[in-house]
């Protein structure tokens, strides 16, 4: 404020004005924005019947038992102390308290956390990168397709056999290359950093596709007249992305973005499969430590406790950033 | 639209390309050699070719049971989660009742929960019901995720066809029943063909609760290659024998749903 | 700016086997004001886009002046298009809709600023210019994908794609009268694609038409309406179309059944040729007056200013347009008679010649 007054004062009044006009005019888009919503509310045409919670009831059922049951039991586990079937002890919540303070459990959510990020960080932009450069029309479209959507296909545990042989320094391709070619001291069974490199970029090879395939259905339905304006209009290559692709894709890469985070955040079989969680714990992302401690060492009690925080994260991770995708730049 | 003129996306294309395809067939080549030669010495082309662990993959009974085991139970899955999803997709896109939005979203985040959390319960409830180490009891299990994931799907594709077609038929003299079977399925054919993939999908890639609640007589074929590890090590070529046999269903899925992928992603949201 | 000239230009989008767009050569005159007019289909956005560059034509040459444009992407063509539906950057302000063209070309701050500014008042936008352009109604939004193609002052022409499609009636009076504004101020090369005979006639100077992926007539509104080139011309434009009676021409002397109707204007051969006249021309005169085809009179409309005769000749339907005041009854017999010089002969559909007056020459 002071230092608008103390600025010479016509130029101060038309900055003023200015931003009172601007403030004035997003205020009356909001407004208009909120009844547009609230008229769309209004206008739902969808008819209110309470007997379609008939149709509903197979999906209720069939979930209450794939997931409600089986979660209520997690619950039930993580609030005792079973030492047998028959010998269990109420213990409240200590076991979520001692899950949460494990050094080893934190190191894994770090672990975990990290992965995902770096998983987003680079199958959201090399998928789309992807998408853009896929034909949009011609014979090369099916192949296109069939290729990319490949990997999606693969059993997870088959993705790890093949990094798994391909990644290795003595009879795999790459790990091989890495060494013998590039010259580099590679091997993931014995090096952390190597591990982690081997997991992330079987995670990408597998993954991106996903991205990619989103990306492409999203850019597939921008009408060519947008293309051609943009062709008129004199804009580059880059500038056709940055104003017409890319605002177009917002949804879908919403949803790949939570799929992407999701799926990465729980990830088991693929590192299990190549490195096992090893060297030391250098893989052990937390679906690994937990079917440790469930299956490996059938600790029910913090095993629950663990699984309950688990999905909990999950959730406030995919809350938040379905909030902040769908909020920014609306 | 200005392909000629742009060759970087012909050369993003073919890197990605050579990318994705290099592990596939260094696998391939790994499964027609003698483990001797695996082992022995690293080479980039075979020098003896054999089939052997294509043989040893088929004549096995473990083996080639397993694979049928995954085949059957992919497939129930998939139906089964298709004929519970269908109506409620068609409730949610056609009508309101009360907490309609917030089951949507329970059933959403059901798909968020890690498969890890539901080892234990699944063991004991699926031994407790008799379950267990049965065809049916992976296919409800694998609903789990597939059944949230298929009521989404089909329930973008249906709200995109105008609600006049159900009053239409209302007005013919249809029952809901009848109108659903005879005219409204066979609109969303393509809806119920993606949903179909993306259920096949990911029941077929799926391990770890497969595993856990199986162990002879519905044992999935992803289980059976984790104990290729034997006192001799690991049978690398049979290994990657069985690898490249699990991708061939997937490979023909995708090749007879090539022209609905673009679409299907889309999820009938775009 | 100058002449753009099509040598030969022709397209087919499955390798030759059928033509969206005929070979053909043409010159569109530097400054004029267009209308390109035919069916949905006959090959109007093509021959648009071939224009723009948007599509390479599969024969011909494209000129533009003394300079071979053929090979030649659209950027580097300054050409402005507007297509059918709002084309916007929804994520931009309208203001920065307005300016993106003329920032690609990098143009000084100053003057992007010049001309967003003249082009939103001209279109009246200037209330909008910060409001997101996906927030506007789709009448203002094709408002301002039709200022980015105004904006830039040196183009070679600007071409308009049935632009006034999504914008509502009264708006559309305006925006093409502000149009044909706009062409007397800047002296571009305007080519108007529509398929609505009203907007073609009002706005432009010269109208061509399209029909069949081929150029079948183009000359001034007042030309296509008096002197139609070809028999699609008569149907398509005016409202309702020229009448077509099937006649016999032997020696000279065009009949219709028993009655003559008058004598070709050229050398002809004898044979069948078809007669073309807009109701406009047809005249009602009492049974048994002068020779002329006989008609039956099947029905009336009234249109409030004018009436529209129903009638039929050996069968063939006729229509005359009359006072409001003139009665017929259905079933009455008439005579018609063809105003003079507004009566043609087709062959093939296209003009052969005119039909002239028996006495009218041997007067002369």
């Amino acid at each position: 404020m002071s230092e608008r007054t103390a600025a010479p004062a016509g130029q101060a009044d038309g900055r003023t004005d200015d931003q009172a006009d601007r403030r004035a005019d997003r205020r009356a888009e909001r407004r208009a924005e909120r009844q547009a919503e609230e008229g769309e509310r209004r206008a739902d045409p969808r008819r209110r019947n309470n007997r379609a919670w008939l149709l509903v009831l197979p999906v209720v059922v069939s979930v209450a038992f794939t997931a409600v049951i089986p979660l209520m039991t997690v619950v039930n586990f993580s609030v005792q102390d079973i030492f047998s079937p028959g010998d269990r002890l109420f213990v409240g919540l200590e076991w979520f308290r001692s899950v949460s303070r494990d050094p080893e459990v934190r190191a894994a959510f770090v672990r975990t956390l990290l992965f995902s990020a770096q998983v987003l960080l680079l199958e959201i932009p090399l998928g789309v990168l992807l998408a853009v450069s896929m034909p949009r029309r011609g014979v090369w479209v099916s192949v296109t397709l069939v290729l990319v959507a490949l990997p999606l296909l693969i059993p997870w545990n088959v993705v790890g056999t093949i990094w798994q042989i391909f990644a290795r320094p003595d009879i795999g391709l790459g790990g091989w290359a890495v060494n013998n070619v590039l010259g580099l001291e590679f091997n993931y069974t014995l090096d952390a950093t190597d591990a982690w490199i081997t997991v992330l970029a079987m995670d990408v090879w597998h993954w991106t596709p996903l991205v990619a395939l989103l990306a492409y259905a999203g850019l597939r339905s921008i009408p060519d007249p947008y293309f051609q304006a943009a062709q008129i209009d004199g804009a580059s290559a880059w500038a056709t992305f940055r104003h017409i692709q890319l605002p177009r894709l917002r949804g879908v890469l919403t949803i790949a973005i939570l799929l992407r985070f999701m799926d990465s955040f729980m990830i088991y079989t693929e590192p299990f499969v190549v490195t096992g969680g090893g060297p030391g714990n250098a893989t052990s992302f937390l679906s690994i430590l937990l079917s440790k401690i469930a299956v490996g060492q059938f600790d029910l009690g913090p095993a629950g406790a663990f699984s309950l925080l688990y999905f909990l994260a999950v959730q406030i991770v995919c809350y938040v950033f379905f909030t902040v995708l769908t909020r920014t730049g609306r | 639209m200005g392909d000629r003129r742009l060759p970087w996306k012909r050369t993003v294309l073919w890197l990605y390309g050579i990318t994705l395809l290099l592990p596939l067939l260094w696998m391939f080549g790994m499964s027609i050699r003698p483990n001797q030669d695996i082992l022995g010495s690293f080479s980039l082309i075979p020098q003896r070719v054999t089939f052997d662990n294509y043989v040893t993959f088929f004549t096995n009974s473990v083996w080639y049971s397993s694979y049928l085991n995954s085949i059957i139970y992919t497939s129930m899955n998939a139906v089964m989660s298709l004929v519970v999803a269908l109506p409620a997709a068609y409730a949610f896109s056609r009508f309101r009742f009360a907490g309609d939005k917030h089951l949507f979203f329970w059933l959403l985040t059901n798909r968020m929960a890690p498969p890890a959390v539901f080892l234990l319960p699944f063991f004991q409830i699926y031994q407790a019901v008799g379950l267990f180490d049965t065809h049916l009891g992976v296919a409800i299990a694998h609903m789990l995720f597939n059944v949230p994931l298929a009521v989404w799907i089909l329930e973008g594709f249906m709200s995109g066809i105008p609600r006049e077609i159900d009053e239409t038929a209302a007005i013919d003299g249809y029952s809901l029943p009848r109108f659903f079977v005879t005219i409204f399925l066979p609109m969303i054919r393509s809806a119920i063909g993606v949903t179909l993939f993306f259920c096949f999908m990911f029941s077929w890639v799926e391990l770890l609760i497969a595993r856990t609640i199986t162990s002879v007589d519905a044992k999935p074929i992803a289980a059976t290659m984790t104990r290729t590890v034997s006192a001799a090590g690991v049978d690398w070529g049979l290994l990657a024998a069985a690898g490249v046999l699990t991708i061939v269903p997937g490979a023909i899925v995708i090749w007879f749903v090539r022209n609905y992928i673009a679409k299907g992603f889309s999820l009938g949201r775009v | 700016m100058a002449d753009i000239r099509l040598e030969g230009v022709g397209h087919s989008y499955d390798g030759g086997r059928t033509w969206a767009l005929r070979p053909m050569t043409w010159t569109w005159r530097d400054g004029r004001a267009y209308a390109l007019l035919g069916p949905s289909g006959c090959g109007k956005s093509t021959l648009l886009n071939i224009i723009s560059g948007l599509l390479s034509p599969t024969v011909g040459r494209i000129w533009f002046g003394d300079r071979e444009v053929t090979g030649v992407p659209t950027a580097g063509r300054d050409i402005a298009q507007v297509f059918q539906f709002p084309v916007l950057y929804e994520e931009m302000s309208v203001y920065d809709n307005l300016a993106f063209p003329l920032r690609n070309r990098r143009r000084p701050k100053a003057e992007v600023d010049r001309r967003v500014r003249e082009v939103s008042r001209l279109l009246g936008l200037e209330e909008h210019l910060r409001r997101r352009s996906r927030r506007l109604d789709p009448g203002r939004q094709q408002l301002v994908s039709l200022g980015r193609g105004l904006v830039r002052a040196d183009v070679a022409a600007v071409l308009l794609d049935e632009p006034l499609t999504v914008v509502d009636p009264a708006m559309k009076w305006t925006l093409r009268s502000e149009l044909k504004q706009i062409h007397r101020d800047t002296g571009h090369t305007l080519i108007y694609v529509t398929h609505d005979q009203t907007e073609a006639l009002t706005f432009a100077e010269e109208v061509v038409v399209l029909n069949d992926g081929a150029i079948v007539q183009a000359g001034e509104p007042s030309e296509l309406f008096l002197s139609p080139a070809h028999e699609f011309v008569g149907h398509f434009i005016g409202s309702p179309g020229m009448n077509v009676l099937p006649a016999e021409l032997l020696d000279g002397v065009v009949r219709v059944g028993d009655a003559t109707l008058g004598r070709a204007s050229v050398e002809l051969p004898s044979g069948p040729v078809r007669v073309g006249v807009r109701p406009e021309f047809v005249r009602i005169g009492p049974a048994g007056a002068a020779s002329g085809p006989v008609a039956r009179v099947t029905g009336v409309d009234r249109m409030g200013a004018y009436n529209l005769v129903h009638a039929e000749v050996n069968g063939h339907p006729v229509i005359a347009r009359t006072d409001a005041a003139t009665t017929f009854d259905a079933g009455a017999t008439r005579v018609l008679r063809f105003a003079e010089g507004r009566a043609f002969l087709f062959r093939d559909a296209v003009r052969c010649g005119a039909l002239e007056p028996l006495d009218g020459r041997a007067g002369a």
